[in-house]
C-alpha cells in the first residue's frame, strides 16, 4: 500500500508540475501547482510527517498560493498569452534542469535510505522538541518573522505615516 | 459477539491491503477527498447531461443575457495594495502555526516540572515580539486600505 502510494503521489505530483508549465493560462498554472502541493503532502504523510504535511497545504498551498495568485492578477496576462515558443530558451532550460538533476543525483546518492523512519514527525512530537531543545530557534523564529513585517511595510508601502 | 465479525472482517480486511495505523487514520480524509471530487465532477456531468447543448446561442456565453453589454474582460489588474495585505497575511499566518504544536503540546509540559511555566511565558514572548510588528504595521498605516489624501481633492 506505501509503494503503491508512494508511486500514485509522485507521478501525479510530477504530472501536475509539468501541467504547472505547459498551461497557457497562468492562473491555471497556479491551480495545478495548489495540486502538486497538495500531493506532496501526500508524499510527507507517506514519511510519516504528519505535521509537515498539514503545514504544506496550510502554509503554502494556502498562503503562499494566495500571494501567487495576486501576483498573477497585478501582471498583465494578455501580454504573457502572447509569448512566443524559443528554441534556444527551451534549450537552455533543459540544460539548467539536467545540471540540476544530476546535482540532486549526486547528493542523494550519498543519503541513508532510511533517514525518515524512526523520526517522529506528529503534531505532539514536533511540539514537544520545539519547546524544549529547540525553544532558542523558536523565539529566533518570531525575530525573524518581525525583521519581514518591517521589511514588507517598508518595501512595499509608498504612502508612510 | 453479534457484531464481533463484522469488526473481524474490517481488521481482517485491513490487513488484506496492508493499510498500516497511521496511514488509516486519513481514510477520513481520503474519503472527503474523493467526495468533494465526486460533488464537483457530479455537477458538471450534470449540467452537461441536463442542459440542452444544442440550443446555445452566442448570447447564452456571455456574463449577463440581459442587461448592460460588458466592457472589457474580467482580467483586469488588481491594485497594487492588495500585495501587501497577502504578504503581511503569510508572515501572521505562519506565526499562528506555531500555535497548532504549541497547544498540542501545552498541558502536558506545564505539568512537567522539568519545563513548568516556561511552555507558557515562551509562547508569550513570540507573541510579544510578533505584536511589536503587528503595532509597527498598524502605525505606519499599512493596513489603511484609502490612499491618504495630501493633495486636496479636485471639485466633483
Amino acid at each position: 500500500m506505501h509503494d503503491q502510494l508512494f508511486w500514485f503521489f509522485s507521478i501525479a505530483m510530477l504530472l501536475s508540475g509539468l501541467l504547472v508549465i505547459l498551461s497557457r493560462n497562468p492562473v491555471n498554472s497556479a491551480m495545478f501547482l495548489v495540486v502538486a502541493m497538495c500531493f506532496m503532502a501526500g508524499l510527507f504523510v507517506l514519511l510519516e510527517a504528519h505535521f509537515l504535511a498539514i503545514i504544506q497545504i496550510l502554509v503554502y498551498a494556502g498562503a503562499v498560493m494566495v500571494l501567487f495568485l495576486f501576483v498573477i492578477m497585478f501582471l498583465d496576462l494578455k501580454a504573457e498569452r502572447r509569448r512566443r515558443f524559443r528554441i534556444l530558451t527551451f534549450g537552455g532550460g533543459i540544460i539548467v534542469a539536467a545540471a540540476f538533476m544530476v546535482k540532486v543525483h549526486d547528493v542523494v546518492e550519498d543519503m541513508p535510505l532510511v533517514a525518515a523512519k524512526g523520526v517522529a514527525g506528529t503534531t505532539e512530537a514536533v511540539g514537544r522538541l520545539l519547546f524544549t531543545r529547540y525553544l532558542l530557534p523558536f523565539e529566533v523564529a518570531s525575530l525573524l518573522l518581525l525583521v519581514a513585517v518591517v521589511g514588507v511595510v517598508l518595501l512595499s508601502k509608498r504612502d508612510l505615516k | 459477539m453479534t457484531d464481533f465479525p463484522l469488526a473481524f472482517d474490517a481488521a481482517r480486511s485491513y490487513r488484506r491491503v496492508n493499510v498500516s495505523a497511521e496511514l488509516s487514520q486519513y481514510i477520513p480524509v481520503g474519503l472527503l477527498i474523493l467526495i468533494a471530487i465526486a460533488f464537483a465532477a457530479g455537477m458538471l456531468l450534470a449540467s452537461t447531461a441536463l442542459g440542452q447543448k444544442g440550443r446555445r446561442p452566442a448570447v447564452k456565453d456571455t456574463p449577463y443575457e440581459c442587461g448592460m453589454i460588458p466592457v472589457g474582460d474580467a482580467h483586469m489588474r488588481f491594485p497594487v495594495k492588495f500585495h501587501i495585505v497577502a504578504t503581511l497575511f503569510i508572515l501572521f499566518d505562519i506565526e499562528v502555526v506555531f500555535l497548532y504544536p504549541w497547544a498540542v503540546v501545552f498541558k502536558p509540559l506545564l505539568k512537567d516540572p522539568q519545563t513548568g511555566m516556561t511552555i507558557f511565558t515562551s509562547m508569550l514572548t513570540f507573541l510579544g515580539i510578533l505584536f511589536v510588528g503587528y503595532v509597527y504595521c498598524w502605525k505606519k498605516g499599512a493596513l489603511d486600505w484609502a490612499p491618504r489624501r495630501e493633495t486636496p481633492q479636485p471639485p466633483a
